[in-house]
């Protein structure tokens, strides 16, 4: 979290054009310079970089991304397949974690989805496991966070989105339908109801998406602006107090937005499985 | 200049939201699924089914000791019983042998209480017959002391008087 007035430099379109003015240049746009030499740099953190030298991104580009998603892989690896070698019937501890969170998982499917569902549970675990970890990962100082960025949110949200829907055709053909033409209602609101229903349902992948990549960002931007005031020395005692309060809410919101993705994941997974209400 | 421009306008997009750099998607989105895939098949190749094994055999575990400690307790409530059983069997047999050694005991009781009572019935008997004797004798001895005295009171008076009327007279007053 230090090395704000270095991140400028290894932007990648900026180093295409070397040189040493442009660098002044662009620190000023990028960070709002509020006098006794504050600089305030809370997005820089989520810049993605190449690992290796400064060349353009392609979509092979090994980056932070990468690196850091490699990473979240390695963690899960640990704990679901090295820490569970043993097999033990009594379990090592770091065992009983991976059994905890196995247990959790399957145990949300069944109770939210339905017993149908567990079918699906390792697609839903993948997805609950990977943003519990790079949430987590993400909050180690110096790290990159993979779950602040729309574009992995968006394809994990519209992921779910069009498999949920695909799966409901499948499953139930036009019947799958019946889930916007509520039988309850009476037969003047349906249409209506229908109209809302349908508008409802298309937005889900949206907030499905914006929800994790919004609390994720925002919790480190802030993060970031307080230790941007933290170089005063009068103010610094509070920001550090505030940066330790915001990390332990950040803590928090990281294992909550995880568990709210996969909870909102088992229940569009149930309107696929029974789409009559 | 025009290098000068597009700096510009690539400090903007730098001023922006780096989520909105729209030229890191590709390379994001590839690495997410590259990253998604290896984790489905990491849990669902070997982790999962794995720790599903392991749950498995612990509940089969538990369950399998559970039954076992039922055993255990049956085959103790079963002991007890035989125990128990063993317990009354043995005090209904002490029971038995005392009361068949009571009844021994009382029947030789009875026979030498009868046998006593028997000597006790010939002995009283036997002195009831001596006391009776003995009655009888004094009884006839009385009356012959009461004959001679009259015979003896009669002589005296002075009266003549057969031994006979006298002795009738005797008997007769004795009788009476």
């Amino acid at each position: 979290m230090a090395d704000e007035t270095d991140v400028v430099t290894e932007v990648p379109s900026v180093a295409e054009s070397v040189a040493d003015g442009a660098e002044v240049t662009h620190s000023v746009p990028s960070g709002h310079t509020e006098g006794g030499g504050l600089e305030f740099h809370p997005l820089d953190q989520f810049i993605v970089r190449p690992l290796f030298g400064d060349g353009p991104i392609h979509w092979y580009t090994p980056t932070n991304v990468t690196l850091w998603m490699a990473i979240a892989v390695l963690a899960i690896a640990a704990l679901f397949v090295f820490a569970t070698r043993g097999r033990a019937t009594i379990p090592s501890r770091s065992q009983s974690i991976a059994e905890l969170i196995y247990g959790f998982t399957y145990k949300m499917v069944e109770d939210v989805a339905g017993k149908d569902a567990l079918r699906y549970f390792p697609y839903i675990m993948t997805l609950f496991v990977f943003i519990l970890f790079a949430n987590f990962l993400g909050l180690i100082p110096m790290s990159f966070s993979t779950t602040s960025h729309i574009a992995v949110t968006a394809i994990l949200g519209f992921g779910v989105f069009f498999g949920v829907t695909i799966l409901g055709f499948v499953l139930h053909g036009t019947k799958f339908l019946g889930l916007f033409w509520i039988k309850e209602a009476p037969l003047f609101l349906r249409p209506i109801i229908a109209v809302i229903e349908v508008i409802s349902y298309f937005v889900r992948p949206v907030s499905h998406s914006v929800r994790l990549a919004g609390n994720i960002t925002a919790g480190h931007a802030v993060i970031k602006v307080f230790a941007g005031f933290a170089a005063l020395a009068v103010i610094s005692p509070v920001s550090v107090l505030a940066i330790t309060a915001i990390y332990g809410l950040e803590v928090l919101v990281a294992g909550i937005q995880a568990y709210v993705f996969a909870i909102l994941t088992c229940v569009y997974l149930k309107d696929a499985l029974h789409p009559a209400h | 200049m025009a290098t000068e421009s597009t700096e510009m306008a690539e400090a903007v997009t730098d001023a922006g939201m780096p989520q909105l750099n729209f030229e890191t998607f590709p390379n994001q989105i590839f690495w997410l699924i590259v990253t998604l895939v290896v984790i489905y098949l990491l849990l669902s190749r070997i982790a999962l089914p794995r720790i599903s094994a392991i749950l498995a055999e612990r509940s089969g575990t538990i369950s399998n000791d559970l039954a076992a400690a039922e055993d255990l307790k049956n085959k103790a409530h079963e002991a007890e019983a035989a125990y128990d059983k063993a317990l009354a069997d043995a005090r209904a047999e002490s029971n038995r042998i005392g009361d068949a050694a009571r009844a021994d005991a009382q029947k030789d009781l009875d026979a030498a209480i009868a046998k006593a009572d028997e000597q006790i019935a010939a002995q009283t008997a036997e002195a009831e017959a001596a006391i009776a004797e003995i009655r009888a004798n004094a009884t006839d001895n009385v009356a012959e002391v009461a004959r001679d005295v009259a015979r003896a009171l009669v002589n005296a008076v002075g009266v003549e008087a057969s031994d006979d009327a006298v002795d009738a007279a005797v008997n007769d007053r004795m009788k009476g």
